[in-house]
């Protein structure tokens, strides 16, 4: 038994072109099903563990995947503003337990800029109720400060005591805050979620750095030196939406309809493991159909190898029947055929795998800064285990059809093969 | 006949889905150490006669007694054992696996034989030493078979087949892809070692002219009754 798998492996060696030609295949083939499923999970991942303990979000009526959008995944832009009269209103209601304003809208080099109140650090969770943590510093306590996510500190090179300038608008290039620089006072932990992409500022900042200017551009002429932006009522007249958490979750439903029914302007309130869940359904489809094609891709790859190797059993048929000869049982043979097969799914699957980790590792960063999505370096998942036994077990299947045939054909040539 | 090395009597083989019998041999006896010429035109049925002493076909009736022991009461599993153990063959011209050594080919039985792992003693010595007997230059030991020329590779398999000391060696055809001077000097080649090793030889070719130097020729339409055609 022992010689026959050694002279199988022997055998295989000798025709490594064409297996190393459908091996690659096997393992480009699952290194996509798997890297499928891994984005597949880690985008789930991320989003549904974007925010936690956040009762309500509210915002201007619109769509709650929209609203989802830019107050949880700084995406998008709102169609409307919250007047500061309604937040007030809503901040003060009753149930209220505490209610965190942000307002978008800016950016530092690409990263999202978060205006929001000191609260946002004691109140925001994510994952599991895990609370945000300070890396290094504090929150803000002043107008020009800012608290950085963890990847911008990591990708900018930035740290406490540093210097930034704010840009108006996402674009990179946008019309700039140039006169108006803010200072690093802290770095937050990474959390895996939006948190760490984002530039944190207090709302009045927001107010100061605009205090010059007009529906989206500097006033001409007037500029108002960061000295003297403290003289202004920085409280800013209008938020882009509002973080809620209620004394008792039993309310959630009575303040919904109530925020929903709001007399004063048109808003509405979601909550967000519901919204974020329909977001996902949203995406749920394309993710089926991915996972669907990377398996068949997968399934095209072991047609492949199952096609090479029943091409080269009339050329072994000689091969087969010299092993008959010393000795070698049908059953031996047929072993020696499916073994090969599995050798090279298992060899495949097993590259395909060391596919996936390099590509993680070049890729992640990419598919980090593009899509939000966190990538994570780790070691298969349940799901995962049972791909790979998926894969495995139909690298078997489709190798056992060799096998039973040069089973059949070393019983039908004994010693002298017919060709 | 204790001393017979092959011993078959009353054999009856047909083959699957066939009216006609392929094989009806009353009896044919070939005693340990003595080297038979086996005569028949192709598709004659020696092929298949091959296969039976072999053991990878069974006959409808009738006996197979090699060394004593009759191989048609054996399980399959045993059969091969027997075979990998006892017999040492020879085919027609390529007969070796193209991706082994000359040297490992020639090992090949050890690795599927116990006992003639065992019978060899040292088995990379033996092989060399066998290599060297059938005059193959050690250059060629470590070349892949498949760049061996025709007459090398023909003698690697001889050495193949002797290796362990099998009690019986099969030769099928094993001279067909040799020009004539070449053929006689495999055959007087095959015939010393199977007399150093003290084989029965049984030596098949449909080529009656190469019979020469053997104890004994016998004529396979002589000894079988059925007239039937291998498919």
């Amino acid at each position: 038994m022992k010689a026959v798998l050694i002279l199988a492996v022997k055998s295989a060696w000798a025709r490594r072109l064409t297996l190393g030609v459908t091996l690659c295949a096997i393992a480009l083939a699952s290194a996509l099903l798997f890297a499928v499923e891994r984005v597949r999970h880690d985008a789930r991942q991320s989003f549904t563990q974007a925010v936690s303990g956040v009762d309500l979000v509210v915002g201007a009526r619109s769509g709650s995947v929209q609203l989802m959008l830019y107050a949880v995944f700084h995406s998008g832009a709102a169609t409307h503003n919250i007047r500061r009269e309604s937040y007030e209103a809503i901040a003060t209601h009753p149930v209220v337990d505490w209610a965190v304003p942000l307002v978008l809208g800016d950016s530092h080099r690409g990263f999202p800029v978060l205006g929001t109140t000191p609260d946002y650090f004691r109140h925001f969770q994510y994952s599991d109720q895990r609370p945000l943590v300070f890396a290094a510093g504090q929150a803000f306590s002043d107008v020009f400060e800012t608290v950085l996510g963890s990847a911008v500190a990591a990708e900018l090179k930035l740290k406490v005591g540093d210097r930034i300038t704010l840009t108006h608008g996402m674009a990179e290039a946008g019309p700039g805050h140039d006169d108006k620089p803010f200072s690093v006072v802290g770095v937050l932990k990474p959390t895996g979620t939006p948190v760490d992409r984002s530039v944190h500022v207090g709302l009045e900042a927001i107010t100061a750095i605009h205090l010059d200017w007009v529906g989206g551009a500097p006033l001409p002429g007037l500029a108002i030196p960061a000295e003297f932006v403290k003289k202004f009522d920085l409280q800013p007249k209008e938020i882009t939406a509002l973080l809620v958490g209620l004394k008792s979750r039993a309310e959630v439903f009575r303040l919904q309809r109530h925020i929903n029914s709001y007399r004063g302007e048109p808003l509405m309130a979601v909550m967000p493991g519901v919204a974020l869940d329909e977001l996902w359904q949203t995406l749920g489809m394309i993710e089926q159909t991915l996972l669907a094609m990377s398996a068949l891709v997968v399934v095209i790859g072991l047609a492949g190898l199952l096609a090479t190797m029943i091409a080269s059993l009339n050329e072994r048929r000689r091969e087969l029947a010299i092993l008959r000869a010393l000795g070698a049982s049908p059953r031996e043979l047929f072993l020696m055929l499916t073994a090969e097969g599995l050798l090279i799914t298992t060899l495949g699957v097993a590259l395909g795998l060391g596919l996936l980790a390099v590509g993680t590792f070049f890729f992640a960063p990419l598919l980090q800064a593009h899509f939000g999505i966190i990538l994570q370096w780790r070691l298969l998942s349940p799901n995962e285990w049972l791909l790979l036994a998926a894969i495995l077990g139909t690298g078997l299947v489709a190798s056992l059809i060799p096998g039973w045939r040069a089973w059949r054909m070393s019983l039908a040539d004994g010693l002298t093969p017919r060709n | 006949m204790a001393d017979s090395a092959i011993l078959i009597s009353n054999l009856l083989f047909r083959w699957p889905r066939q009216p006609a019998a392929c094989l009806d041999i009353p009896e044919l006896a070939i005693a340990a150490g003595e080297h038979v010429f086996l005569h028949g035109p192709s598709g004659g049925g020696k092929s298949t006669l091959l296969g039976l002493l072999g053991g990878v076909a069974v006959p409808e009736r009738g006996s197979i007694e090699l060394l004593g022991g009759d191989i048609t009461r054996l399980s399959d599993r045993a059969r091969d054992r027997f075979r990998a153990d006892h017999i040492g063959f020879i085919f027609q011209q390529f007969n070796l696996l193209p991706w082994l050594s000359a040297l490992d080919n020639v090992l090949l039985p050890c690795t599927f034989s116990a006992r003639r792992k065992q019978r060899t003693g040292n088995a990379r010595e033996t092989a060399t030493r066998l290599l060297t007997h059938l005059d193959l230059a050690p250059a060629s030991w470590h070349k892949p078979a498949a760049e061996l020329s025709v007459g090398q590779q023909q003698r690697v398999a001889a050495a193949r087949a002797l290796i362990g000391r099998p009690e019986i060696l099969i030769a099928d055809e094993p001279t067909s892809a040799l020009d004539a001077p070449r053929q006689q000097i495999f055959i007087d080649l095959l015939l010393a070692e199977a007399a150093a090793a003290g084989a029965a030889l049984l030596f098949v070719s449909h080529d009656a002219r190469l019979a020469a130097h053997f104890d004994r020729k016998i004529a396979l339409c002589d000894i079988n009754r059925a007239g039937a055609v291998e498919p």
